[in-house]
């Protein structure tokens, strides 16, 4: 895929300030418009910016994890966090708040809820990466795409850069 | 506790994920969480059945403002059912599936999302709720049908996407109406406040999440997507699917048409019109393929129509006869599915031209198929018959000739038709097999693997126990259907003692 | 202003509806998309006139879930309800999409191809009812 230098110059300004901004969404979520799914979509973006900049390479040097993985960490967050409330003796992801006045700073708020918004914005980030990954790869030479059965599993060219372990 | 059957699954398709790279740890995850729903379901069953219900508030947030969950028996039923069947197919689909499919594909982590989002349907006590319980559960089926993605998987798989996309937009909307006319989405409050609405309204809107119901379920005139996509799954997907699937959308017909919109006193026309249409074009459909998993896939379709027949006569002892039709037709159909898969794995094909003479070259299958399929047609002493008498007892008394006359019929054509696929495939010349005649070929059970024959085994002999123990078994789906015709406990459970008494 | 909203519903329906009977994939992927923004659109009309602040000021009423739009405020409800259905259909159009393309990835043709069983049995029929009108 060929890249523009004016798409490339404008992600590497943008990309950063992307992913802030989708944090700050992340954080705000318990009581102003943002959360996890709106956060980790912003952060989406980004990746597909860095996507169509660079290819799907760029992607997976700011992310160097299969995708699998970062699905199943934020589901395993997520998940874990509404057993916790379970293990404590409450309903399925009851929240507590835990306020916290450290100097300079003012009060800082910390609603438990948060590790599941945490969990779900991988999840989306992470489901934007697997788009790419197993959909963009191939830009548009559809002609390399890979049959998903047909073909044996010990000639499968690795198209993550990855290397393969136990296959 | 009853969230558990929800999260655990949840949170071991997350660990699968993670472990994706270790098969051994993938396949213990999977078969250790099946296990495990099924002795969640088990103890919920039992404390369900003591107390009439459980209940639970997510985030502890009262009743009508939260999301509740609530397994009453007929949930519970369906929970144990349900979770017994994830693992048989699980073994099954151990044993057939290969590498490909299994591994790089990610079958583990979608089976376990497929399994969290069954329970959710069944346990969940909102409208709303439900709907994301559907999703859940159909996302995975998506993926689960098009496992392998070829071609034919891809086209039957559009199919069955787009009519399940439609109906859930259809499902979007009419929540969108039944808030606007109520202000609630708990069902438990609907079930009071519907009740207060004008009958016109509430008639439409009842019909509305009828139509959304009957997609998922595949009645009278909503089925043609059924038997053109569920044939082009892997085995194993197609018989949980056969078996789970389709059963979740009556349960939830049931559900909202009993506690919801019932049609005060007396049995309901047009369910009964649509049950005995489903019963008889499903059957004919049948008749007319010639591929084993295409003729079984029109049975659930007739199938299906017997337990909306239970459903539309709304008394007592006709739910209790479809809900007891519904565990038996769970265990039965899967079965069969699974039975359907051995002889293709084995033979090489599914189409009755090509097989022949299985009965002798595989003895074992003859026997686990009869079984299965006389079950399904409903011969005395097996379970089918149980759950047939009882529902045309009922027809009977409430003289509800024209149904039973239908069903009746379609009992016979359900038999013709198996021993169509009996005729063609397990009696007659083999054909083209090289080794058949001079009596060289390895028996066809030897190219099987074993997870396949024992998890099949299994399945035919719980259908045994149900005919078996049908007197305790009746006995629970009676229990279940008292709590669905009288709908104050259900209230009750969920909004606590104080509320305002039905009309 | 509802009932300029309820009419944009009923666009939304019809267009959705005319994408979705089209045989090429991403006609029917469009039209599915377009009628799900139909449903979300007529579960926020469920809250409320549009355009009030979705949460009552302090002390200024009592009700906000349930009351399907009281005075001055809507309902909030809706808003979750509808926000919960956009992030399922984001998924599911995302997976209509790998399909569509792996469709074409396979055989170059953006159409729904034919059910084979289905022609068979068709053909079948026919042939039926022309020899029986040959008698």
């Amino acid at each position: 895929m060929r890249s523009s230098l004016i798409l490339d110059t404008v992600t590497r300004g943008a990309f950063p300030l992307v992913l802030v901004f989708s944090l700050y969404l992340l954080f705000v979520g318990h009581n102003a418009p943002g959360g996890g799914f709106v956060g980790g979509l912003t952060a989406g973006a980004a990746f597909v910016l860095l996507y169509a900049g660079g290819g799907i390479q760029r992607v997976h040097e700011v992310v160097p994890m299969r995708y699998e993985n970062v699905l199943g960490a934020g589901l395993l967050l997520a998940g874990v966090t509404g057993l916790g409330s379970l293990v404590l003796g409450e309903p399925f992801l009851s929240s507590a708040i835990v306020k916290w006045h450290p100097p300079l700073l003012g009060e800082i708020k910390l609603v438990t809820v948060l590790f599941f918004d945490i969990g779900v914005y991988v999840i989306v980030v992470g489901m934007v990466i697997a788009l790419l990954t197993v959909l963009g790869a191939y830009g548009d030479d559809p002609d390399r795409m890979p049959s998903m059965v047909d073909r044996p599993a010990t000639t499968r060219r690795d198209r993550r850069g990855i290397r393969r372990t136990r296959q | 506790m009853i969230v558990l059957p929800i999260a655990v699954p949840l949170v071991a398709a997350a660990l699968s994920l993670l472990l994706s790279r270790w098969r051994t740890a993938q396949r213990a995850i999977s078969v250790l969480t099946c296990v495990a729903v099924v002795v969640l379901a088990t103890v919920i069953l039992f404390e369900a059945d003591a107390n009439t219900a459980i209940v639970s508030q997510l985030g502890g947030w009262p009743a009508p403002f939260g999301i509740t969950l609530i397994a009453d028996r007929f949930a519970a039923i369906m929970l144990l059912i349900s979770s017994i069947m994830t693992v048989v197919v699980l073994v099954y689909a151990l044993g057939q599936l290969d590498d490909e499919r299994e591994f790089r594909l990610h079958f583990h982590p979608v089976y376990l999302v497929l399994s969290a989002g069954i329970s959710a349907s069944f346990l969940t006590g909102d409208l709303f709720n439900l709907f994301v319980a559907f999703e859940v559960m159909l996302i995975a089926s998506y993926v689960l049908i098009t496992l392998g993605a070829t071609r034919g998987q891809i086209r039957a798989g559009m199919t069955y996407v787009v009519i399940n996309l439609l109906a859930s937009t259809l499902f979007v909307a009419a929540v969108a109406f039944i808030y606007a006319a109520t202000g609630t989405v708990n069902m438990a409050q609907l079930a009071i406040r519907l009740a207060e609405l004008p009958d016109g309204l509430r008639t439409a809107l009842g019909y509305l999440l009828l139509v959304v119901f009957g997609v998922k379920a595949g009645i009278f005139p909503l089925f043609f997507w059924l038997p053109d996509s569920y044939p082009a799954a892997p085995a194993p997907v197609t018989a949980l699917f056969a078996g789970l699937l389709t059963k979740v959308g009556v349960y939830t017909l049931i559900r909202t048409q009993t506690l919801l919109f019932p049609p005060g006193g007396g049995s309901s026309q047009v369910i009964l019109i649509i049950a005995g249409a489903t019963m008889l074009i499903g059957v004919l459909g049948a008749i007319a393929q010639n591929d084993i998993k295409r003729i079984l896939s029109f049975h659930i379709i007739s199938q299906i129509g017997y337990m909306i027949f239970g459903l539309g006569l709304f008394t007592l002892a006709g739910i209790a006869g479809a809900v007891y039709y519904i565990v038996h037709h769970i265990v039965v159909k899967t079965s069969l599915f699974l039975v359907g898969g051995m002889i293709e794995t084995a033979s090489g094909s599914g189409t009755l031209r090509n097989l022949g003479g299985v009965a002798r070259r595989a003895p074992v299958l003859g026997l686990l198929f009869l079984t299965a399929a006389f079950s399904l047609a409903g011969l005395p002493p097996f379970s089918g018959f149980v759950a047939k008498l009882a529902l045309i007892q009922e027809g009977l008394d409430l003289q509800r000739g024209g149904i039973v006359a239908v069903s009746l019929l379609v009992s016979l054509l359900t038999l013709f038709s198996m021993t169509k696929i009996w005729g063609g495939a397990f009696w007659g010349k083999p054909q083209d097999v090289k080794g058949v005649i001079d009596g060289t070929e390895r028996p066809l059970t030897m190219k099987l693997n074993p997870l396949m024959l024992g998890a099949t085994t299994v399945l035919v002999g719980l259908s045994v126990v149900i005919s078996v123990a049908a007197t305790p078994l009746y006995a629970l789906s009676e229990r279940a259907a008292e709590t669905l015709v009288d709908r104050q406990p259900y209230i009750e459970a969920v909004l606590g003692p104080d509320q305002v008494a039905l009309p | 202003m509802t009932l300029a909203l309820a009419a944009v519903v009923a666009v939304l329906f019809a267009v959705g509806t005319y994408l979705l009977l089209q045989r090429t994939l991403t006609r029917v992927v469009l039209g599915l998309a377009i009628m799900g923004h139909g449903a979300n659109l007529l579960l926020q009309l469920a809250g409320g006139r549009a355009g009030q602040p979705p949460v009552v000021e302090e002390g200024g009423g009592t009700a906000i879930v349930g009351s399907a739009g009281g005075a001055g405020f809507v309902d909030p409800l809706p808003q979750a309800l509808a926000l919960t259905a956009i992030v399922i259909s984001f998924g599911m159009t995302a997976y209509l999409l790998a399909m569509a393309y792996r469709s074409w990835v396979m055989h170059r043709s953006d159409e729904v191809e034919d059910d084979v069983e289905d022609r068979r049995i068709a053909r079948k029929a026919t042939t039926a009812d022309a020899a029986g009108d040959g008698r």
